[in-house]
C-alpha cells in the first residue's frame, strides 16, 4: 500500500469516527453525568475524601443498599451513613432534575466502574424504585 | 528580489539559532545555580538617607498581621507562622463544588510535609456564620490531620474577606453560586517574611505537584538565609 493511500484510509477512518460520535451523545451518558454531578465530591477515581465524603470505589454500600440508590441520587442524603465500616455524616445534595433513564445510566456507570463489578439496573427497575421514594429530608 | 528574500531568511535562521543557543546556555546556567521563586504583588521603591547618601530599597507586598481562631479554639496569628513557610486557601465546609477537590489536593501537600516543622497549612472559612470552631473541628478530625500542622480558621467575616484580598484570592457571597459563596480554588505559597511566592490552582493535580516542588525550593532558600 502506498503512503498517500494509507493516509487517506487513516483520515477516512478518523472522519467516520468523529461523525458517528456526533450522533451518539447518549454514549457514555453515565460517565458524563458522573463528571457533571458527582465527581467534584466523590473524585475522578471514586475515592471520596477521607472521613468526610464516602468512596464509591469498592463501596459495600452500593450492594447493601442497591434498591435505595435511585432515590438517593434524586433526593440526596442526610444523616449518618456507614460505608466500608466507616461512618460518614455529611449532607449530599440530590439532583432532582435527572430522568429515570439518566439515573439508570449513572447508576450502571457507578456499579461497573471504580473497581466495582456489581449487577446492572434495568430502566423498569429504576422506575419502580423511584415510585416508592421516601419523602425527601427537610421537604 | 529573490536573492534578497533568501538572504533575510538566512539571517533570520542564524539569528534564531543564536537566540536559541543563548537561551539554552542561559537556562542551563540558571538551572545549575540556586533556583529562586519570584515575589508576587506590588512593589515600591522607598528612599532613605544613610550618611548623607540616598539609598533605594524595594518594599514588597507583605501579608499584614492577622488574628483568627482554629479548630482547637487556639488563636492563630502572624506569630503562628513566624519563621515558617505556609500554604493558604479559602473554602467552606458545606461547599459542594470545588472544595472537596481542593482539600484532597491539600491533603497531598499535608502528607508531603507533615514531618517538616517549618511548614504550616492555613485554610480560612469564608462562611464563618456556619463554620464555627466545632464544625471546623469535626471537619479536621474527619480528615485526620494535626492541628498544629493544618489550621482551619474562622473569625470575623470582614477580617477573613480582607485577608483574602491580601492573598489576592477572590471570594464573595453569591446567592447564584452553588452553596451560596463564590471563591477561587487558589493555593497561595507564603514565605517566612510573609511575601507571596507562588500561586497555584488547588483543583489541578499537576499544579499542586508544582506547588510541592516550589515549597522544597523555598525551604532551601530559607535554610540558606538562616545560615
Amino acid at each position: 500500500m502506498n503512503k498517500s493511500r494509507f493516509l487517506a484510509v487513516v483520515l477516512g477512518a478518523m472522519a467516520l469516527t468523529t461523525l458517528t460520535q456526533c450522533f451518539t451523545d447518549k454514549q457514555n451518558q453515565g460517565q458524563k453525568l458522573y463528571v457533571q454531578h458527582c465527581q467534584s465530591c466523590h473524585m475522578e477515581d471514586g475515592s471520596g475524601l477521607r472521613g468526610l465524603i464516602p468512596p464509591l470505589a469498592k463501596a459495600d454500600y452500593l450492594q447493601t443498599h442497591r434498591d435505595e440508590l435511585a432515590c438517593l441520587i434524586r433526593n440526596g442524603a442526610d444523616g449518618p451513613m456507614v460505608v466500608n465500616g466507616i461512618e460518614y455524616n455529611k449532607e449530599m445534595p440530590g439532583v432532582h432534575t435527572l430522568r429515570k433513564d439518566e439515573i439508570t445510566n449513572l447508576l450502571n456507570y457507578i456499579q461497573t466502574n471504580f473497581g466495582n463489578n456489581n449487577k446492572r439496573y434495568t430502566m423498569t427497575e429504576v422506575e419502580e424504585m423511584l415510585e416508592i421514594c421516601p419523602v425527601p429530608h427537610g421537604k | 528580489m529573490n536573492l534578497r528574500t533568501n538572504y533575510s531568511l538566512k539571517q533570520t535562521i542564524v539569528a534564531s539559532a543564536f537566540i536559541l543557543a543563548s537561551a539554552l546556555t542561559y537556562s542551563c546556567q540558571s538551572n545549575s545555580a540556586e533556583q529562586k521563586l519570584p515575589i508576587l504583588g506590588s512593589r515600591e521603591p522607598v528612599e532613605r538617607v544613610v550618611d548623607g547618601k540616598t539609598i533605594v530599597d524595594t518594599v514588597y507586598h507583605q501579608i499584614t498581621d492577622f488574628a483568627f481562631t482554629n479548630q482547637d479554639s487556639q488563636r492563630v496569628t502572624q506569630e503562628t507562622v513566624a519563621g515558617k513557610i505556609y500554604v493558604t486557601d479559602f473554602f467552606f465546609t458545606t461547599c459542594p463544588s470545588i472544595c472537596p477537590k481542593m482539600k484532597s489536593q491539600m491533603l497531598r501537600v499535608y502528607e508531603a510535609f507533615k514531618d517538616n516543622p517549618n511548614v504550616v497549612l492555613l485554610s480560612h472559612t469564608i462562611d464563618p456564620a456556619h463554620d464555627t470552631v466545632g464544625v471546623l473541628k469535626e471537619y479536621a478530625d474527619r480528615l485526620n490531620v494535626e492541628t498544629d500542622k493544618w489550621h482551619f480558621v474562622t473569625g470575623d467575616r470582614d477580617s477573613i474577606y480582607d485577608m483574602a484580598l491580601q492573598y489576592f484570592v477572590g471570594v464573595q457571597e453569591d446567592a447564584q453560586a452553588e452553596g451560596g459563596f463564590a471563591h477561587s480554588g487558589d493555593f497561595m505559597l507564603i514565605d517566612q517574611n510573609r511575601h507571596i511566592r507562588g500561586h497555584y490552582h488547588g483543583t489541578e493535580q499537576e499544579d499542586v505537584d508544582r506547588l510541592i516542588k516550589d515549597m522544597k525550593v523555598l525551604l532551601k532558600e530559607q535554610q540558606h538565609e538562616q545560615k
